[in-house]
């Protein structure tokens, strides 16, 4: 079984794992970080997006061998001990969430997003979230979210 | 998914040495595609060989006349390159738009070529812009490289190294994409290059086809009113949930005419 070394969320793991064990599957079943979702296991919906190496990426389409070596960020990662990010507030008071099962994979695009373009038109917000999926809101109030983050975030 | 040996070879012999040592082993790109079909049984290799530490697949370089992308260079990364943006924009524009950006952070030319989906971008460039694809054994020209509906003229266990694409004169690139996948239901990739007008197809039909009359069209007057009056047979079109046969024969129309009017306007349109 191969063995792999990274770091998840600044704290150093290593594990052996079988070569098929999905990057998602190690994140929640080995590591118990359970905030990164499946909602599809088809590539198509982005509850699962992590960051590798500070790029997000659809951690049901990615192998834990894939990521040996890598930085991997889960929302467990960006959120503070107490409270809330200025992106999780805003979607938090934008009301972008309702179910809240697609959220952890759109608030890991919308951080990657931000970072790249901290002041992110709302034509830029939609293309950079085509990746990812939400079955309840109509995306209007994600996007709103995602602006005011951005807002808050630049200071 | 049925387990496999893995492995991680750091040279492109090394990388034939571990394909040739299996008895059904498979190239690893960025999964993109392999992933999802491993997950569905489609595939059940025995050994998964990973492209990703060959340091030699990897980048982007430019002269006067040639643009060099390695095989494992990403969607997101031929994107952002000033190279490519500067040399052929319309490419940079065309891996933009290849599906969402989670996709464009994985997923590699090599793997886009290797796989030919009959729906994908990267191929009607290829063949619009009369690219080599260079092996580990040999040159393709892209009029040999695409044979069919999923087919390729790779050989088993033939590595694709780079992608030659020579500097266009004028270039573009206009897809309707399904706009749940972001694939083609009907892309067009016009280019001239050395004076001569290539017109590749993708999204519409079983593979990527150039499209002879507006090729001759475009020769003679590189212009979108040139395409007037051009209809296109769609005896050979692809139907199916997202597009009957004859929308897709129209939709190539108003493609291949985007496409010229961006060229000429000097933009790589996604
Ligand atoms: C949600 C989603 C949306 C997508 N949307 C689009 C889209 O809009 N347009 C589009 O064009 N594509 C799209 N794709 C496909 C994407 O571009 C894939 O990345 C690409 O088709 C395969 O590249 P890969 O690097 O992931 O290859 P992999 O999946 O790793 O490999 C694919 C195949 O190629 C072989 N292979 C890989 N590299 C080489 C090589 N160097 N030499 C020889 N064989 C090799 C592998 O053995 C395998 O058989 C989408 C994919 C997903 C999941
Ligand atoms: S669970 Fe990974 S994309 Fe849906
Ligand atoms: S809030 Fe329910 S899926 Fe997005």
């Amino acid at each position: 079984m191969p063995k792999i070394a990274l770091s998840v969320n600044s704290q150093p793991v290593s594990h052996d794992v079988e070569g098929r064990l999905l990057l998602v599957d190690f994140i929640r079943e080995v590591l118990g970080l359970t905030g990164t979702h499946v909602g599809c296991d088809t590539s198509q919906c982005g509850a699962c997006v992590v960051h590798v190496n500070g790029q997000p990426v659809k951690s049901c389409t990615l192998l834990a061998v894939q990521a040996d070596g890598a930085d991997v960020t889960t929302i467990e990662g960006v959120s503070p001990d107490q409270g809330l990010n200025p992106l999780q507030q805003a979607f938090h008071e934008k009301h972008g969430l309702q179910c809240g099962f697609c959220t952890p994979g759109m608030v890991m695009t919308a951080m990657a997003l931000i970072e790249d373009n901290p002041d992110p038109s709302d034509a830029d917000i939609r293309h950079g979230l085509e990746g990812n999926i939400c079955r309840c809101t109509g995306y209007q109030n994600i996007v709103e979210a995602v602006r005011t983050g951005a807002k808050v975030m630049r200071g | 998914m049925q387990d496999f040996e893995y492995q991680k070879p750091k040279t492109v012999t090394e990388a034939g040495d571990a394909f040739n040592a299996q008895s059904d082993g498979s190239f690893l790109a960025g999964g993109q595609t392999l992933i999802p079909v491993l997950k569905q049984g489609l595939a059940m290799p025995s050994g998964l060989i990973d492209l990703a530490g060959i340091e030699d697949l990897q980048g982007i370089t430019a002269t006067e006349s040639t643009l060099t992308v390695g095989a494992m260079t990403t969607h997101a990364r031929v994107a952002a390159s000033p190279e490519v943006q500067k040399a052929i924009p319309a490419l940079a524009g065309l891996a933009g738009g290849i599906g969402d950006p989670q996709v464009r952070n994985r997923g590699t030319l090599g793997g886009s070529l290797a796989n030919n989906d009959p729906s994908a971008d990267y191929p009607a460039a290829v063949l619009a812009l009369s690219a080599v694809v260079v092996t580990d054994k040999r040159r393709i020209p892209a009029d040999g490289f695409f044979t069919g509906m999923f087919e390729t003229a790779l050989d088993e266990g033939e590595l694709i190294t780079d992608v030659e694409f020579p500097v266009a004169e004028r270039a573009a690139y206009a897809k309707f994409p399904n706009p749940a996948s972001r694939y083609a239901v009907a892309g067009v990739f016009v280019a001239r290059v050395d004076g001569a007008v290539r017109v590749a197809v993708t999204g519409a039909g079983p593979g990527v086809f150039r499209a002879a009359e507006m090729e001759a069209a475009l020769d003679k007057d590189f212009q979108a009113d040139a395409l007037e009056g051009i209809a296109v047979s769609e005896a050979d079109l692809i139907a199916d949930i997202h597009a009957s046969a004859g929308y897709r024969a129209h939709l190539i129309g108003v493609m291949a005419g985007r496409a010229v009017d961006a060229a000429n306007a000097n933009v790589g349109a996604a």
